[in-house]
């Protein structure tokens, strides 16, 4: 696998600093992995922090901005920050009235953002997680480390992010974004495995004439392979696995999502099938987001992730956002 | 009749189970490439050059004061599930240690057994779930029956060791229930964990120290 690198072990540092000097608006602390906004925490606002491994990317950094995240802590590769990488960026953005942790289930993002909520509180600030956990692609979540956060984080982001902006207290926040974590489902497919920089080999293998069905975004494997199917029947399995697990109605809020080798007139071939899929049963798009957003390094596939709306739902996703990789309406 | 643990031969368990980790790093990411995401060797390499500088710059005066600043040096370096989960038990087994100059075969099995209940208490898995404590657990046991036998500590230690390596190879057939193995479902099954292999070497080096290796 070819890579655009130098050292491999610098990937991270050396894309922070590729990062602060594309993005004058974001402060990048290279030698911490804490990125926050330059403007510095807002007096009276609730500060949102996420983060995750490096290789996901926009997902965090990008995200951060205003409307939504104050902070972000990139780890290593597919591995979570460390919690004193929390623990700073949530001092950081703490304007006085709390700080929000938007957390992705996985075992190790739950135990250093646990492990630096704790370290926080002992320092006197008022810490609230929300558990994103939207991957239906795991079955019998009891007897595993439970449902994978993927898409749904972006949504969470956004419509908490534009929640906090209009001055929401920190509860409100919480209960808001376990309401979007409810109403979200994601599926994801991978037609092709990662290579993480540094590894001679990739995540799985998967041949010419296969597909990985039920992936999450860190180039591990799904639940099964399956022949390649073409993108109608991609589109028809991800909804109709959605679908089973909650019921489609209403006005949904899609996002079509590559895993960072999908070139875009693909994901809108797949959106074409996802919207014959969603009005088959009787629900319908509302609002639509297509492109790369929460990625697997160069896998090539697609994650579909769909929020149920409401109306308050809708209106937070609306709201302007002025962040590196989403921006709108300002 | 063999010294216990003092902080040299802490500091030895340290630079020896550093060394193990070098030598079978590639085996330990090959081990998580199938279930996992291939960085379990690079990984615990990062945290325990981390926490050889630790030891480097502090040169704790204890074997539990070695421990707890090598557990810290693990939760700050290391990030995903391995990080906390590590550190969490060198710290707990360093807590259990106290200030005491020298730990012997007793003061080691509560030491591990703090540990052990450290790492269940926040990853939340029991034996048979296919993670460390699979070899963890059955160290701790093998140390606690060697402190009923009156065993001194490089022979618990190497019963633990024993212990802890059985119980790697024995997670083979299991179906993973915790951890990023888990998302796997059934397919997890057929594989050895990467963490209670790496928690082999743990023990195994804590033998090799107490014996002078």
């Amino acid at each position: 696998m070819k890579k655009l690198l130098n050292d491999p072990a610098d990937a991270v540092t050396e894309a922070l600093r590729g990062l602060a000097a594309a993005h004058p608006e974001l402060s990048v602390d290279v030698d911490a992995k804490v990125v926050t906004r330059a403007s510095g925490p807002t007096r009276g606002k609730v500060g949102l922090v996420s983060g995750g491994g490096s290789g996901h990317e926009p997902l965090h950094a990008g995200f951060v901005g205003h409307g939504m995240l104050d902070a972000a802590c990139p780890g290593e590769v597919f591995t979570s920050p460390v919690p004193d990488q929390m623990l700073q960026a949530t001092r950081a953005v703490d304007g006085g009235a709390g700080v929000l942790h938007v957390v992705k289930n996985y075992t190790g993002d739950v135990l250093n953002f646990q492990m630096a909520a704790e370290m926080a509180d002992d320092e006197g600030v008022q810490v609230e997680t929300v558990l994103v956990d939207d991957d239906v692609a795991v079955v019998d979540s009891t007897w595993t480390a439970g449902r994978r956060g993927t898409g749904a984080t972006l949504f969470v982001e956004k419509v908490v992010g534009a929640a906090a902006e209009r001055g929401d207290a920190l509860g409100d926040l919480a209960a808001l974004g376990r309401e979007v974590v409810e109403r979200t489902r994601s599926f994801g497919v991978a037609l092709t495995p990662c290579t993480t920089p540094g590894s001679s080999k990739p995540g799985f293998e998967l041949g010419e004439d296969q597909m990985e069905l039920g992936v999450g975004i860190h180039g591990e494997p799904g639940r099964s392979t399956a022949p390649l199917a073409t993108a109608r029947e991609i589109a028809e399995a991800s909804v109709a696995a959605i679908h089973d697990d909650m019921p489609l109605e209403g006005e949904l809020l899609v996002l079509v999502n590559g895993m960072g080798g999908t070139p875009l007139m693909e994901l809108y071939v797949l959106v074409d099938g996802v919207r014959a899929a969603v009005e088959g049963r009787g629900a319908r798009i509302g609002r639509i987001l297509v492109g790369d957003f929460v990625t697997s390094l160069e896998m090539a596939g697609s994650m579909v992730s769909l929020c149920r709306l409401t109306p308050q739902i809708a209106e937070l996703w609306d709201a302007p956002v002025q962040t590196p990789a989403l921006r709108w309406g300002r | 009749m063999s010294g216990g643990l003092d902080a040299a031969r802490a500091g030895a368990w340290v630079r020896r189970l550093a060394e193990l980790v070098q030598e079978r790093k590639d085996e330990l990411t090959d081990l998580d490439r199938p279930i996992g995401d291939s960085d379990h060797g690079v990984n615990l390499h990062r945290g325990m050059t981390a926490a050889v500088a630790a030891l480097d710059a502090g040169d704790p005066a204890t074997p539990g004061a070695v421990l707890t600043a090598v557990g810290s040096a693990l939760v700050s370096k290391v990030g995903g599930a391995s990080g906390p989960l590590y550190g969490t038990a060198l710290r707990r087994a360093g807590k259990a240690l106290g200030d005491a100059g020298e730990a012997g075969t007793p003061e080691l099995a509560r030491a591990l057994r703090a540990a052990l209940e450290g790492v269940v208490k926040l990853g939340g898995a029991q034996p048979g779930d296919a993670t460390l404590v699979d070899a963890l657990a059955p160290a701790v046991e093998a140390l606690e029956a060697a402190a009923g036998r009156g065993d001194d500590p490089a022979a618990a230690a190497r019963a633990a060791a024993g212990a802890a390596e059985e119980g790697a190879l024995a997670t083979t057939p299991m179906v993973a229930r915790k951890g990023r193995a888990s998302y796997l479902g059934e397919r997890s099954a057929g594989h050895q964990d990467p963490g209670a292999t790496s928690t082999a070497l743990l023990v195994r080096a804590l033998a090799d120290a107490l014996e002078g290796a």
